[in-house]
């Protein structure tokens, strides 16, 4: 390789032998292992902070666990007790119920609305880019609690979005009640596409951006119009991106916490009084957290949560490869 | 405290409840006190709601050099799971914690300090019941009692004007001598004004089940079954207490005399300020609450009158000193500072903790007591009357979540009409073993 058979350096030659040969060695080292030093402090964070915790929660997935008093009273294990639980547990599927409804009432129109905004954006002659590109992150920036806080004023009884409905003849609708579980999901989807949209439309941009302008060019000298281009150059050439951001969606969808637990008032975690918009994660929290004597049936929550986006995500890149070909 | 105070430390618990859900807390032992005795140079003190010792805190500092620190949360139902955080991991808890009835019997009294050492023989100086409570089966005095919540109503005098009814504690308390009564002038009430007397059907169920008392969601040994661990065996499904608030709130229902807002929400929050409700319960430590969402500038707006249907104890705490400590003395000199008779007496001037000391009760500062927020109302007398007269209920490991988490959220679908009383007492009993088991 051309780092040891370089030509010797003058001040080389004049080394004894061993001491050349050291730093030969030292160019193998620094070669062979050097590479794993750099990355190894992901690694050792992530076997702390990641790997650490998750089996751990494995382990208490297999007990009954009371966190409050595990100290005096140990826990006792119990096999796949919990899992069984699980099965005709109706909390448990409600819970995964509203994940799915909330995850797809928020998702499907977010990645369409983000698909269109960064196709605007990436619009040759568009003035002031910068600062829209800019502009459209700026919900992400903002502290989701801040976000949680300003939706719920935002859809009270007397709110702004009744008036708004009212406007034009619809409504009040409670959302808090009236509608059930549709107008819960619909007022904490809304939440979730206000802070994500803007993110997913930029790395959609980047993705344009990466696409040569030449298919461009030859596009529009076979006679395409905008919307073919989009649909026959955009659309196939950003479908990595696309796998990207749509995993991505699904594993912070599925793990939705904080904008449910704030618009049901942060005070419990029951997500309204008939647990309309209650998530897994929350109903894990519930478990492990509050009831803290069911601290081994939430680790077994978040288990079942783990290899439910795992699967969530294999289906969604057979999907995208599929549609690919 | 402020109505903005209350949101801030809401949108804080939730950001922290946020940030725990992702990594769990990874248990670490505690090699426990050097020295026992060595002294402090800051002792940290949990609370939740308003325990009013803020002054006391200052005293303190001033007579022995050592600072107090209050954390306080806001609510009870973020207090505990941060509170069980602490014990079962042995990291993070303060130096003094306080322990709400609906919650005193979930810990281990092993997880506290034994403060007979410290206090001596101080059992007479309290009322008799609540004392016992602050001592585990096998005898070590871990919790020393703070205060009772004899019950109240707090109304509007300005509303209760508007709508042509009397203003006059006395003669208000005169209108209601029984729930029917009550009833009757909510209705009275809501057809001079249109609007609501009561704050929601929750806040008066929680007044009915300790009025009934006796048992209520759990046995007198805890269990939450009678018999078999079938529905129709839960203590909740048979207890008279439950029935009777369940009866309570049909009743109001019907009526149609609650602003059906759900308490610690914002509507409920703003509604102190804004009129939606002309009254809500009031046990005694209420009154700083009652306080902080209306502000300064409905001072002298407010006045309690006696509650309907008899007297009773709705709240009230102790605090402990977890093992966890690295000053047990000094950290028991304060728990004990705080809860003698002196102590006592300036946390019910600050945020009207009712005392539960036999000596604070006596006090002729406290009986004389007057609160200026509440139209001058004479807190002391109205709320000392009745505290002596107090029957023990029952409650169990997690009376506060049975409460909270499966009869409060029932109870509102029904008075909202979104459920019938039998889907919303099914939905109720439904929940009871999830959120009572311990």
């Amino acid at each position: 390789m051309a780092l040891t058979t370089a030509p010797p350096q003058p001040s080389q030659t004049e080394q004894p032998a061993p001491a050349r040969r050291r730093s030969v060695l030292l160019n193998k080292f620094d070669l062979k292992v050097s590479p794993y030093l750099y990355i190894l402090p992901f690694f050792v964070v992530f076997a702390i902070f990641g790997a650490y915790p998750m089996f751990r929660t494995l382990y208490m997935s297999f007990y009954d666990w009371d966190l409050a008093n595990a100290r005096f009273d140990p826990p006792v294990f119990i096999g796949l007790d919990n899992y069984v639980r699980m099965l005709d547990d109706p909390y448990y599927w409600n819970a995964m119920r509203n994940t799915f409804g909330v995850f797809l009432l928020a998702t499907i129109p977010q990645l369409a609305l983000a698909l269109l905004i960064a196709a605007m954006l990436n619009r040759p002659f568009l003035r002031g880019k910068t600062f829209f590109r800019m502009a459209i992150l700026l919900p992400n920036a903002t502290s989701v609690t801040a976000v949680g806080i300003i939706f719920l004023t935002m859809f009270k009884d007397t709110g702004v979005i009744n008036w708004a409905l009212g406007l034009v003849g619809i409504g009040p609708i409670d959302w808090h009640g009236d509608g059930g579980f549709w107008s819960y999901w619909t007022a904490v989807a809304t939440m979730v596409d206000w802070r994500w949209t803007g993110y997913n439309a930029l790395i959609l941009l980047a993705g344009m951006l990466a696409i040569p302008r030449d298919l461009y060019e030859s596009a529009a000298i076979d006679g395409a119009g905008a919307w073919r281009q989009f649909w026959s150059v955009t659309f196939p050439m950003l479908r990595p991106t696309f796998l990207f951001v749509s995993i991505v969606s699904i594993v912070g969808g599925l793990q939705l916490f904080t904008e449910p637990v704030i618009y049901t008032y942060g005070y419990t975690v029951r997500g309204g009084d008939r647990r309309e918009v209650q998530t897994l994660a929350m109903y894990m929290y519930e478990n492990s957290m509050v009831s803290f004597n069911n601290a081994g049936y939430g680790a077994a929550i978040s288990w079942s949560m783990f290899l439910l986006i795992i699967m969530a995500s294999i289906g969604n890149f057979l999907l995208i490869r599929r549609t690919a070909r | 405290m402020s109505v903005t105070k209350h949101r801030v430390s809401r949108v804080a618990a939730v950001a922290l409840v946020s940030t725990v859900a992702l990594g769990t807390a990874v248990a670490c032992g505690n090699d426990g006190p050097t020295d026992p005795g060595a002294k402090p140079e800051v002792l940290v003190i949990d609370t939740f709601g308003d325990f009013g010792y803020e002054g006391l805190a200052k005293e303190f500092e001033q007579q022995n050099g050592v600072k107090v620190e209050i954390r306080n949360t806001a609510q009870l139902g973020d207090y505990t799971p941060q509170l069980v955080r602490y014990l079962a991991t042995g990291e993070g808890a303060g130096d003094v914690v306080a322990l709400e009835e609906g919650i005193i019997t979930r810990f281990n009294p092993g997880n506290f300090v034994d403060l007979r050492p410290y206090v001596g023989n101080i059992d007479s100086e309290y009322l008799e019941w609540k004392f016992k409570l602050g001592i585990a089966p096998n005898g070590k005095l871990f919790g020393l009692p703070t205060d009772v919540g004899s019950l109240g109503v707090c109304y509007r005098i300005d509303l209760f004007q508007e709508a042509g009814l009397p203003t006059d504690r006395d003669e208000v308390s005169a209108l209601w001598p029984t729930w029917e009564k009550f009833i009757e002038v909510g209705k009275q009430y809501r057809q001079a004004t249109g609007k609501a007397l009561l704050d929601s059907v929750t806040t008066a169920m929680g007044a009915r089940i300790v009025q009934t008392g006796g048992e209520i969601f759990y046995t007198a040994d805890y269990q939450l079954y009678k018999g078999a661990p079938e529905k129709e065996n839960l203590v909740a499904a048979n207890s008279k207490a439950v029935k009777d608030a369940w009866d309570l709130a049909a009743a109001m229902v019907e009526g149609d005399i609650t602003a059906k807002v759900a308490t610690w929400s914002p509507e409920w929050t703003e509604g102190f300020k804004t009129g939606t409700f002309a009254a809500t319960l009031c046990p005694s430590w209420m009154t700083g609450i009652v306080e902080g969402n209306s502000g300064p500038e409905n001072s002298g707006k407010w006045d309690i009158a006696a509650v309907p249907g008899g007297g009773g104890n709705w709240g009230g705490s102790w605090l402990a000193v977890p093992t966890t400590t690295k000053y047990p003395e000094w950290a028991a000199k304060l728990a004990r500072f705080l809860t003698d008779a002196h102590g006592q007496v300036e946390a019910f001037k600050e945020a009207g903790p009712l005392p539960t000391n036999l000596e604070a009760l006596a006090n002729p500062e406290f009986q004389a007591y007057t609160n200026p927020y509440f139209n001058n109302a004479p807190t002391g007398k109205i709320f000392g009357e009745t505290v002596t007269k107090i029957e023990p209920v029952i409650y169990g490991p997690r009376h506060a979540d049975v409460r909270e988490r499966a009869m409060e959220p029932a109870a509102r679908l029904f008075e909202q009409g979104q459920l019938t009383r039998e889907q919303a007492f099914d939905q109720f009993l439904n929940d009871v073993p999830l959120q009572g088991q311990y």
